[in-house]
């Protein structure tokens, strides 16, 4: 399983090496994501300090709608699914590939992301340990279930349409705690912050191992 | 050109013992009516709000009854791969989601007079919001336009999800609003305390709705069945169309 997992997360981080679409479009609406919170709220008030771990952690949903479209649509053409199947890898094995390659294309739009804040927003960062924890475990999290919500919704007429909706109300526990683990590193005392750590934890879990389990059902059809 | 055979199609949704428990739901609905509204006094704090409650926390119950079928049928489908699990899980969402809708809105009528606003960010009021969300984005996957097998499965997936779902969700709605302000229905919660007859009738709701529920899931199971029955007559028909025209084409050459 790990060895089909490491074919397919290599394989789909070439392909991102060689297309360069989310460095070249999904990385700069992060950050135009940004700007127009800037704008939206005024920059030089409080409001836009006190919500920066939300706009932070919003943005990053709105992100993660794209990653996963982007990611099931190479899979889109030429019947690549089918081949996929053919290959004889193992459905599960498949589920980590694909997980562990868009937490990978996350985690680097989240760590520009946060240098976006520290310039933009003019914030020092605090309680780093808690801030890459719950960054971490956030963003396995959200790329496990956006991996099953992707491809439930892969391959169909209205998927640009059903995926956020689908995908958005399961995300708003990671929403949630993310947030505020955020909120006690950069504003707060950081050891609030580690039971939300523990919920961003269990929802990764959850969600990798449902979806370890469900793939194969997942990919057999059509 | 032969009429497809269509097993065991029954010409309508209800048999003799539906018949029965739909009039036993009628029945119970009205005897909660009559308590809710004349047997039971009004409330010394909360007039006659306290008649809301009688329906709220049944229909409450019966929205959470849904999720936990529609989980459990879904797991069931994924194992066999049966219609019929297919039809009980979105049967239970259809009307789980008319039930929640229908909690969010009793609660919000009850919590306008009594906390001054139509909506508030409580733990419970929040998850159930977005239970709400959940239930109406797998009624939105069943209807996508794709062969009825997919259709089914990746409907079952979600359905799978739901009750995990419910239990992230309410948990960290419960941490969020609990670690930032005192719960404020506890304190606002009354007492039952002063009158028999109304813990009775708001216990009797559960009863009462269950009963609604599930004559309400048995006709729509029914009804999803025939339309299945329909989909796959019209399949055969089709079929057994061309397979006409294909012979007349030979026959004419």
């Amino acid at each position: 399983m790990f060895r089909d997992a490491r074919l397919i997360a290599a394989k789909d981080l070439r392909i991102e090496l060689r297309s360069k679409v989310t460095a070249g479009q999904v990385l700069p609406f992060a950050l135009l994501l940004l700007v127009l919170f800037a704008f939206g709220l005024d920059p030089d008030g409080p409001t836009l300090a006190a919500a920066t771990p939300g706009l932070f952690w919003v943005g990053v949903l709105f992100v993660t709608v794209l990653a996963v479209e982007r990611t099931f649509s190479i899979e889109g053409g030429d019947g690549v699914r089918d081949a996929l199947r053919l290959a004889g890898l193992e459905p599960g094995g498949i589920f980590l590939g694909k997980w562990f390659a868009l937490a990978v294309q996350l985690a680097v739009v989240e760590l520009v992301m946060l240098g976006g804040v520290v310039l933009l927003y003019d914030r020092e960062l605090h309680g780093i340990g808690l801030l890459l924890a719950s960054s971490l475990a956030a963003t396995c999290g959200i790329a496990a279930a956006g991996t099953l919500y992707g491809v439930l919704a892969a391959g169909l007429r209205v998927r640009e349409t059903l995926l956020p909706f689908l995908l958005l109300p399961v995300l708003a526990p990671v929403l949630i705690a993310a947030t505020r683990a955020f909120e006690s590193a950069l504003d707060g005392v950081p050891s609030d912050g580690w039971p939300w750590f523990n919920l961003l934890a269990v929802f990764a879990l959850v969600y990798i191992g449902i979806g370890i389990l469900t793939f194969g059902s997942l990919l057999e059809e059509s | 050109m032969t009429t497809p055979q269509v097993p065991t199609a029954p010409d309508g949704t209800g048999s003799p013992a539906t018949r029965v428990l739909g009039i036993v739901a009628l029945a119970a609905m009205a005897l909660l009516v009559y308590l809710a509204f004349v047997a039971t006094p009004r409330d010394a704090t909360q007039g006659d709000l306290v008649r809301l409650l009688y329906l709220h926390p049944g229909l409450a119950w019966t929205a959470y009854l849904a999720c936990g079928i529609a989980t459990a049928a879904s797991i069931q489908h994924l194992r066999k791969r049966t219609i019929g699990s297919d039809l009980l899980a979105h049967s239970s969402v259809e009307i789980g989601a008319v039930m929640t809708a229908l909690t969010l809105v009793t609660g919000s009528v009850w919590g306008r007079p009594t906390w001054g606003v139509w909506w508030v960010w409580d733990a419970r009021l929040t998850s159930t919001a977005v239970l709400l969300l959940l239930l109406l984005g797998y009624l939105a996957l069943h209807r996508i336009d794709a062969p009825p097998e997919v259709r089914s499965r990746r409907s079952a997936v979600v359905g799978l999800l739901l009750v995990p779902n419910v239990i992230l969700v309410h948990q960290s709605v419960q941490w969020w609003r609990t670690l930032h302000q005192e719960p404020t229905l506890a304190r606002r919660d009354f007492d039952f305390g002063a009158s028999d007859l109304m813990m009775f009738t708001m216990i009797y709701g559960f009863v009462a709705l269950s009963l609604v529920f599930s004559w309400l899931l048995v006709q729509r199971f029914r009804v999803g069945w025939l339309e299945h029955q329909v989909e796959e007559a019209w399949l055969d028909e089709a079929i057994t169309e061309r397979r006409a025209e294909a012979l007349g084409a030979e026959v004419e050459r």
